[in-house]
């Protein structure tokens, strides 16, 4: 019978597209991407070879370092405000609303789905100095504040992006952590109360190590997320002021598509890619040992 | 803030099948504070999204001289028209819809046939097959733009949205094949070999027994792919580069420069008319939304 579910003319008829698409998409652009981090020119002018110019250009160049620091930054902030406020929704969904959370799910959850743009463009508005003042700073006008011009340092844009990020995300990795925490046995729960544990001692020594494995897929989830941002940054802030909010993703979009310089946008690209890489691995690393241990 | 109440003691019964007999979970911290939580919840998810549509009501006038709390003086529909229209929000969701659907359809039909080859099938290289594809989850979109735009560029795609439409495509295909296989898992091999014995081919027998058996993660995946795609830039934002053929998030983003001034009503109708579709599929799946999104993410 083995024979009809191993007929390879339809295996190739079902995999074969799926599987050309995305190696002509994908797989082939990777690596031509990763030859063009060799040379110097774009898609008009052509292209030079160049060796490996544009990496020690990108070691020397500032402009990779602030952008590479902010990212890093970002990063770790954002992931640690998406993950704390996750998991402390999840608790609240799963020990104080039980079953009537649903409607404080979905509520939460809704900013996930909108466009980043939109939202983006939205927060511009409501932390706005002029032309007219938005909610924010009219809000601390009435607690005798004067009004912050948020964009206008590169503090308080980091601030307001953050900020942005965690409204938009939190709901997300509510879902994601309370999944995990309805998979604690209630036994388990039950006889640690019994032992008169209760409140944060109960949060800190049972169901924090038993929430741990779904605690640290959402870390690298949201790490691998972070790392890529580019729509709130563009639709917030774009970049500045000056370029102190630019991530690597918008230095290397402004490199390769306002400089056209296509090599050295792929040697950015592929310093992403590998920081990607690299962090989700060491989270991993990190976080099997412990697991091991607990 | 923790009153802890003395921890009381209580004794689980023995639980009959019903869900209701289960003692309830809780960690007996005060009541008051989780309804002060609840309250600030509510302010801070739905009141920015109030304001913008308030906010999209007003006139220019209105907005720049009156507080930012305020209801509208006069309520003006017709910054919705102006956003349309002059606004070219429009056009930008016609070009939206043009992206999506094609690809969606493309997406959900390769998907869903790799999936069942990769988890019904019996053949060599199946697991490395599903590997390869699950690489492709982790790699920024960054590492495929400039050889995509050479190539588009050269082939004379770039004044079409077929760029879009390839693009979204390839980058949908990893995580959509992933979560097809995985749920094609669930179904027996057995129905499959029993029905090529009536003698349907395997062919066949995908697309009329397994298909409808899938209908479901067909909807989720779909849905959660129709809101990559819809709501990206990037992509977008690197295919696109004249006005006829910008997305609703393009377009919104340079809202302003088709005004010439600085039109705020109309813009917040921009923005209230993007989010309107995604919040109303939402509100109706929102089970189904929620359930992809995150189950893609663990994945991931």
């Amino acid at each position: 019978m083995h024979r009809v579910l191993g007929d390879r003319r339809a295996i190739m008829i079902l995999v074969g597209p799926a599987l050309l698409v995305y190696s002509l998409i994908m797989i082939v652009p990777m690596v031509w991407s990763l030859g063009y981090a060799f040379t110097t020119g774009n898609a008009i002018d052509g292209f030079t070879w160049s060796g490996l110019e544009n990496f020690r250009h990108l070691f020397s160049d500032s402009a990779v370092q602030s952008s590479l620091w902010f990212t890093v930054k970002y990063a770790v902030v954002v992931t640690i405000g998406q993950v704390l406020a996750g998991y402390g929704l999840a608790l609240l969904y799963t020990f104080y609303l039980k079953r009537a959370s649903a409607f404080i799910r979905t509520l939460v959850f809704f900013p996930v789905v909108l466009p980043t743009v939109a939202v983006g463009l939205l927060f511009q508005k409501f932390f706005q100095v002029a032309p007219q003042t938005g909610p924010v700073n009219s809000l601390l006008n009435m607690v005798g504040i004067g009004s912050i011009d948020w964009f206008g340092s590169s503090g308080s844009a980091f601030w307001v992006l953050v900020i942005m990020d965690i409204w938009r995300s939190m709901g997300f990795y509510a879902v994601l952590l309370f999944a995990g925490l309805l998979d604690i046995p209630e036994e388990v729960l039950e006889s640690a109360r019994l032992d008169g544990a209760s409140g944060p001692r109960l949060i800190r020594h049972i169901i924090l190590p038993l929430s741990f494995p779904v605690l640290m897929s959402s870390v690298i989830f949201s790490i691998n997320g972070t790392l890529k941002v580019f729509d709130s940054v563009v639709a917030l802030t774009n970049g500045g002021p000056g370029n102190s909010t630019t991530p690597l993703t918008l230095y290397m979009f402004q490199t390769s598509f306002t400089y056209s310089e296509y090599g050295y946008g792929s040697a950015i690209a592929l310093l992403l890619t590998v920081l990607c890489l690299l962090v989700t691995l060491v989270v991993f690393r990190v976080s099997r040992r412990d697991l091991t241990k607990g | 803030m923790s009153t802890d109440a003395p921890p009381q003691i209580r004794v689980s019964r023995p639980s009959h099948s019903s869900r209701r007999s289960r003692p309830p979970r809780r960690l007996r911290l005060g009541k008051l504070w989780v309804k002060a939580v609840i309250g600030i919840l509510l302010v801070i998810e739905v009141y920015p999204l109030v304001w913008m549509f308030l906010t999209s009501l007003k006139s220019n006038s209105d907005y720049l001289n009156n507080s930012t709390w305020s209801l509208p003086t006069t309520w003006e529909w017709g910054n919705y028209t102006e956003a349309w229209t002059t606004g070219h929000i429009g056009l930008y969701v016609r070009n939206s819809l043009l992206a999506v659907v094609p690809s969606l359809a493309l997406i959900l039909l390769m998907g869903a046939a790799a999936g069942f080859a990769l988890q019904i099938m019996v053949w060599k290289g199946r697991s490395l097959t599903l590997l390869i594809f699950l690489a492709g989850v982790m790699v920024p979109a960054q590492m495929i733009l400039l050889p995509l735009f050479s190539v588009y560029f050269r082939t004379g795609l770039s004044g079409t949205l077929w760029p879009l439409v390839l693009t979204y495509t390839g980058t949908g295909l990893p995580l959509t094949v992933f979560m097809m296989s995985t749920y094609y898992k669930s179904l027996p091999r057995e129905v499959f070999e029993a029905s090529t014995l009536d003698g349907a081919s395997i062919l066949r027998s995908f697309w009329t027994i397994s298909l409808p058996m899938v209908r479901n993660a067909i909807l989720t995946v779909g849905l959660v792919q129709f809101f990559f795609i819809w709501n990206d830039l990037l992509v977008a934002l690197t295919f696109t580069n004249s006005q006829d053929l910008r997305t609703v998030q393009v377009g919104l983003l340079n809202f302003t420069g088709d005004f010439g001034s600085t039109q705020y009503g109309p813009l917040f109708a921009a923005i209230c008319i993007n989010v309107v579709g995604t919040l109303l599929i939402y509100l109706f799946l929102n089970q189904k939304v929620m359930k992809g999104l995150t189950g893609g993410a663990v994945k991931g």
